[in-house]
């Protein structure tokens, strides 16, 4: 569903431009959980963001289920973010003056679902990531895995086919990086396409699909039998510790 | 623009931020407040002046008698000049002139009723006088007429002079004696913007029979009917030039006959009216441009302020035009709401002192004793203001609008 052909990405600053993304290439099927490693500065937010379409590539093409997706008007690009994607950050970035519910609810407003209808679906969500309780709690008075369930409740709600996660577990301890890691897994079987960004390695030990970064190339992509191997290595690291 | 969910959006961001949408509203209040406190100042100053110019008929005109001061066809200067009946006449036939009276003054002329009397000035005129100076007649009514061709032997009392004479008993139809001649009560007459009204009219032709047995007038009284002040200069040297010529004097010779054109006085109190009020609006104007560059400038703020909030919001879908419009909305609402307290406060301020001003001045007003009356805002200036701050408050929100739309949302991804 994800078609990415010589992908290139360059930064202008000034008179100088950093070249991120030096042609990458890439399929992700529906129904994939990837995750996404590399060092610090090596374009993992910048694939995301490109992939998310919240940025511009300058050279190859990007296919998302079967559209091209370039040049295209912000309008589209909302419209396409709207019903393609849902967004997990780091930060969780919950609008600080709204409720959990209001929050949930926010993608539903810029579908144009009525204001009833739409914090009626938002409960929903809440109850299924257990946070029926907190819906008139403002972000404030939440936890972080708290918060970042009331980000996973937001981003489901439109039903996208993609959930893309920039480090979602990197402000979390490690127990709540786990619960947050097994409602993502969740959300997968349902059949939902997650790509997260990480940096360690347990978290990544718990996807089915390891695509590691290297000077803006795409370095190794760990899977099936590899996968097995690291998934152990990560684990028993884990135990020990 | 009339989704409620959009006021809904925008109401809960006012609401998080109560202090800065009262700072910001307030500069937009005191604009307005300080253009309707200005707006009805003006007004009332200029309601005040053009009700004391009613205390006679806005087109008035007298003229009087003097010596000449320029030689004229080889005559000496230093000679008086003297009106009779006839230049009534002729001035009269004068094109523009509306109406018109000759007058001869008696001062001191002995009133007497029963056992009161008193000395009071006689006014001796034609029927005309009444529209020249406005008169108000309490009784009865004023010459006519036909008290001019029969030399009748009526007056018409001030309300001072009846009061001295006839206390509270009626003297409509009684007979006065005026330098022992008896003279039948027709009317009693009060003076606009007067508090003294101790002078008596008498038909003129009766008084120069009786009193006087010449035809002399002391001067004359008129209405002229001018729109400009062009037109109103026109016929006064029209007038003038008439007089000039039937008693021989230079028409540029001010001092033979004196004349005052209080149309002219009031076209151009007027102007300086106008003027003013101008003046006050442009004020008011930039007062409210203070106001929208304020209201802009904080919306700029809270615009960088919600930079990462606008980017989750593009992030989760939001298009540019439900961005700009949160922006432009949240400011025309500001605006317009603040812009509607400063108006309602000022406007009604200035009520307040019209009505207090009313109460003080008691049941009879006397417009003569103020010179500010009714300083009340026009309602279709109120309501045009209104519009003004619904454009204003676009204004003001459409650079910090663009600015919004541009952000992307990118911004959402990175941390601070
Ligand atoms: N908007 C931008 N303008 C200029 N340079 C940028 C911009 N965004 C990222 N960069 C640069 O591009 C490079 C890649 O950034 P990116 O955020 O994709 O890295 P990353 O792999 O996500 O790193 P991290 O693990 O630290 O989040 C970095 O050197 C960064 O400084
Ligand atoms: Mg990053």
């Amino acid at each position: 569903m994800i078609r990415l052909n010589n992908i290139h990405k360059s930064y202008e600053m000034g008179s100088n431009s950093l070249h991120v993304l030096k042609g990458i290439d890439l399929n992700i099927e529906q129904g994939d959980f990837v995750s996404i490693m590399g060092s610090s500065g090596s374009g993992k937010s910048t694939l995301l963001n490109i992939l998310g379409m919240l940025d511009n590539y300058d050279k190859g093409t990007y296919h998302l289920s079967g559209n091209l997706i370039a040049n295209m008007s912000e309008k589209k690009a909302a419209k396409y973010r709207n019903d393609m994607v849902g967004f997990v950050f780091q930060s969780f970035n919950l609008i600080s003056f709204k409720n959990a519910m209001e929050n949930v609810a926010l993608p539903l407003y810029y579908k144009g679902v009525p204001r009833k209808k739409r914090n009626l679906i938002a409960m929903e969500y809440l109850e299924k990531l257990g946070l029926k309780e907190w819906a008139n709690h403002m972000p404030s008075e939440m936890s972080g895995g708290q918060k970042q369930r009331v980000a996973i409740a937001r981003a489901l709600i439109s039903q996208p086919k993609i959930i893309l996660a920039d480090e979602p577990t990197g402000a979390l301890d490690t127990a709540t990086s786990y619960e947050v890691m097994e409602i993502l897994k969740d959300i997968n079987a349902a059949g939902i396409t997650v790509i997260i960004v990480t940096h360690e390695h347990d978290i990544a030990a718990m996807t089915r699909q390891i695509i590691r970064l290297k000077d803006g190339r795409i370095h190794e992509i760990i899977r099936n039998g590899e996968l097995k191997q690291f998934q152990k290595n990560y684990m028993k690291e884990l135990e020990t510790a | 623009m009339f989704d409620i969910d959009k006021w809904q959006e925008i109401l809960a961001t006012i609401k998080k931020n109560k202090m800065r949408t009262f700072l910001t509203g307030f500069s937009v209040a005191w604009g307005i407040f300080m253009l309707m406190i200005l707006l009805g100042s003006g007004n009332g100053l200029s309601n005040g002046v053009a009700a004391n110019f009613m205390n006679d008929a806005v087109n008035a005109m007298w003229i009087w008698t003097g010596e000449t001061k320029i030689p004229y066809q080889g005559m000496k200067t230093g000679r008086p000049i003297q009106f009779h009946n006839e230049d009534q006449e002729i001035v009269q036939k004068v094109a523009g002139v509306g109406v018109s009276s000759g007058r001869y003054f008696m001062g001191n002329t002995r009133y007497s009723y029963n056992k009161e009397s008193g000395d009071y000035t006689t006014i001796t005129c034609h029927p005309e006088l009444k529209d020249v100076e406005n008169l108000i007649l309490e009784e009865g009514r004023f010459i006519n007429k036909i008290d001019i061709l029969q030399n009748r032997k009526v007056v018409v009392l001030g309300a001072d002079i009846k009061k001295a004479l006839f206390k509270d008993s009626t003297a409509l139809g009684e007979y006065v004696n005026v330098n022992n001649v008896p003279f039948k009560v027709i009317g009693i007459s009060t003076e606009p913007g007067s508090t003294r009204n101790r002078n008596a009219y008498m038909p003129v032709s009766t008084a120069q029979m009786i009193f006087m047995g010449s035809n002399r007038l002391h001067n004359l009284a008129l209405t002229i009917d001018a729109k400009t002040l062009d037109e109103s200069r026109a016929i006064e040297e029209q007038i003038r030039n008439v007089l000039a010529k039937k008693h021989k004097f230079d028409p540029a010779d001010e001092s033979a006959v004196g004349l005052y054109n209080k149309l002219e006085n009031y076209i151009q109190t007027m102007k300086i009216f106008q003027a003013i009020k101008i003046f006050i609006w442009i004020i008011g104007i930039g007062t409210l441009i203070a106001g929208i560059v304020g209201v802009s400038n904080i919306m700029l703020i809270v615009v960088k302020e919600r930079t990462k909030e606008i980017g989750i919001r593009k992030a989760i879908g939001a298009s540019p035009s439900s961005v700009i419009g949160l922006i432009l909305l949240e400011s025309i609402m500001i605006t317009t709401i603040a812009g509607y307290i400063g108006l309602v406060l000022g406007t009604g301020l200035m009520e307040m002192i019209n009505y207090f001003m009313v109460q003080s001045a008691g049941p009879t007003p006397d417009p003569q004793g103020t010179i500010f009356m009714n300083p009340t805002v026009d309602f279709n200036i109120a309501v045009s203001a209104t519009l003004l701050l619904i454009v204003a408050g676009a204004i003001a929100g459409y650079i910090p609008a663009k600015r919004a739309a541009s952000i992307k949302p990118i911004v959402a991804l990175r941390d601070e």
